[in-house]
């Protein structure tokens, strides 16, 4: 065999890296990353309304996972193990599912500018959380009851996720633009939807349900992080396991298919995944947005588009993200607390704008 | 690797686009398919890609089934290099090449030795071994689209289905390309626009009209003069190419001349 077209010159091409991190200096990343999380989560610990010196948190902190907790002090025990902790814990895991969540559905319409807002999943899921109260007392109680809040979000999303999917198909393919704005209607009339529920209910339902809308990880218990700790876990390992064809459906679907994807079940496997994740955290937290946006495109910007390296740094990255936004939402107005919704929206919505422009010069499709 | 396309039927939209075409392609051999605009070429290559699937007839490799193959199988049986792809963002061109190596690797399993050797030759065999470590997205058209062969080459399937790869590239890199293709020893079937370089470069060519084969054989046999004007409204003369001695067509509008 020749090697016929050697004889043509190549552009000279300096040799470089392609992105500012790759290869080995990955793993030095994500060490950083780990590294970061456990500081932060310290300092999510010990600041708030109080703050704590960081050697106390450590002790109580050490003397619980030593299983000596009934050894400290109760009353900062109380604090720092069963009020602030599984905050700070459940700030992480609410990052990176909705990085993670972020980093699916983008896999799946091969845009990065999706999001589980963009697609609606997120409003579809709050629509199901809030008609799990709504509904108590009436026929539909059963059901709802059942399902319990995390149930009904997710049958919602699914639901909701199936439907874009399908209204976004012609004869069998999926159109970027389609599904965008299918997700975009969808949302909007789920969104609705969930007003509609919050004006039937009376205002100390609808107090509590106000963070929904805002999203809030406060209150939280150690009760409330096992199931989406091990939904987050269960989607992430699946997500890891198809890597290699999330990289290769980034060429498109007919190539993906050339390649030996079976991109028809593997957008499936993306739509549950975006989903299921995206309800496990709106039903725990509510609707904190655009985190799915702003930590992927950060991530890629810095460690390239291949998966194998942007989910474990996503997921890291968002942890960090949110625990950080929960921090500043607790110290920026003390002693009052802020939503965090109200951050990372602020923060997002520039960030999507600056995005879509910079798309938009650069002549790329943005669906 | 030997293809054979049995009664092929395909519809779009529940419109029949191509109808009841037999194929073959022996091993080594270079078919062309050839067709005006809207002949059913690119329907008819789907069937082979695995992204339509045929309403009637068989597409068998070797006599497997190419429809009842699992995908991973099917990608390590035939490579393709499509008319639409594309541009993966993000991605350097090393990284792309090495998404062809998607059949031959488990999950989880890393990138050996073996793998980086096999991207690094795919990408010298269509001279881009200076760009691996460039994003896809700084190449011009005709760089990209070597490295899209690349990533085929990568798939070490004994058969090449390439759409109009010529497409988009100046005159002299689709010279190369029909040239490195031809060296490849593969099994190929293209569609091809320029009915010249079908005559040159294939061993046989099949003419689709209407969804339906028109005439298939080796190259000068088929597109005789009578046969070109025929299919493709034009005046055509078939001779020796003057520089190469190949078989060589060239055409005229049948108005004004």
């Amino acid at each position: 065999m020749t090697d016929t077209l050697t004889r043509v010159q190549v552009r000279a091409a300096p040799p470089r890296r392609p992105h500012p991190v790759s290869g080995p200096a990955t793993g030095l990343l994500l060490a950083a990353l780990a590294a970061g999380l456990v500081t932060a989560l310290v300092a999510g610990i010990s600041a708030g309304s109080v703050t704590l010196p960081l050697g106390q948190v450590w002790g109580v902190v050490l003397a619980h996972l030593s299983g000596r907790g009934a050894q400290a002090d109760p009353l900062l025990s109380q604090v720092v193990w069963d009020i602030r902790t599984p905050r700070a814990l459940l700030a992480a895991l609410a990052g990176a599912g909705l990085s993670v969540a972020g980093v699916a559905l983008q896999a799946l319409v091969r845009n990065p500018l999706a999001d589980p807002y963009v697609l609606g999943v997120s409003s579809a899921a709050s629509l199901g959380a809030v008609l799990v109260p709504a509904l108590g007392g009436t026929a539909l109680a059963g059901l709802t009851g059942a399902l319990g809040v995390t149930g009904a979000a997710f049958a919602a999303a699914m639901l909701s996720a199936l439907l874009v999917y399908v209204l976004a198909q012609r004869s069998g393919r999926l159109l970027d633009s389609w599904l965008v704005l299918t997700g975009v209607a969808i949302g909007y009339l789920c969104t609705a939807a969930t007003t509609f529920v919050q004006l039937q209910l009376n205002p100390t339902e609808l107090q509590g349900m106000m963070f929904w809308l805002m999203g809030s990880v406060a209150g939280a218990s150690w009760t409330d992080l096992g199931v989406p700790a091990l939904l987050v876990g269960s989607c992430l390992a699946w997500l890891w396991l198809q890597a290699r064809s999330l990289n290769a459906l980034l060429a498109g679907e007919e190539a993906a298919i050339a390649i030996g994807v079976p991109v028809a079940t593997l957008r499936i496997g993306l739509l549950v995944a975006g989903s299921l994740l995206t309800s496990t955290v709106v039903s725990v937290v509510g609707g904190i947005g655009f985190i799915g946006l702003m930590v992927p495109h950060m991530v890629r910007f810095v460690v390239g588009a291949d998966h194998r390296r942007v989910l474990p740094v996503s997921l890291l990255t968002g942890a960090l993200f949110l625990v950080l936004v929960d921090l500043a939402a607790r110290v920026a107005d003390r002693p009052d607390e802020l939503p965090v919704g109200i951050f990372t929206t602020g923060l997002g919505v520039p960030f999507f704008l600056w995005l879509l422009r910079r798309r938009a010069r650069g002549g790329s499709d943005a669906a | 690797m030997r293809l054979d396309l049995t009664g092929v039927s395909a519809h779009i939209d529940a419109r029949p686009i191509v109808d009841g075409v037999d194929l073959t392609a022996g091993p080594g051999e270079f078919v062309a398919l050839v067709g005006p605009n809207g002949s059913g070429k690119s329907t008819l290559l789907r069937t082979v890609y695995r992204s339509l699937r045929p309403s009637g007839g068989v597409v068998r490799l070797d006599g497997q089934d190419l429809w009842r193959m699992r995908p991973r199988q099917a990608a390590r049986h035939r490579a393709v290099l499509p008319q639409h792809s594309q541009v993966a963002e993000g991605l350097s061109v090393a990284e792309v090449v090495a998404t062809g190596r998607h059949s031959r690797k488990r999950p989880l399993e890393r990138d050996n030795d073996t793998d980086r050797a096999v991207v690094l030759t795919a990408l010298r065999r269509v001279g881009m071994e200076g760009t691996a470590d460039r994003l896809l997205t700084a190449l011009s058209g005709g760089e990209r689209q070597r490295v899209l062969l690349a990533r085929a080459l990568a798939q070490e399937a004994p058969l090449l289905v390439l759409d109009e790869p010529t497409n988009h590239l100046d005159v002299g890199s689709q010279l190369l390309l029909l040239d490195l293709i031809r060296s490849l020893g593969l099994t190929l079937l293209a569609a091809l626009h320029d009915l010249d370089q079908a005559a040159a470069y294939a061993d046989r060519v099949v003419v689709l009209r209407d969804g339906r084969v028109a005439g298939h054989g080796p190259p000068l046999e088929v597109l005789t003069p009578a046969f070109i004007e025929e299919v493709f409204g034009v005046r055509a003369h078939v001779g020796p190419h003057p520089i190469t001695g190949r078989p060589h067509i060239a055409v005229a509008s049948v108005i004004g001349t």
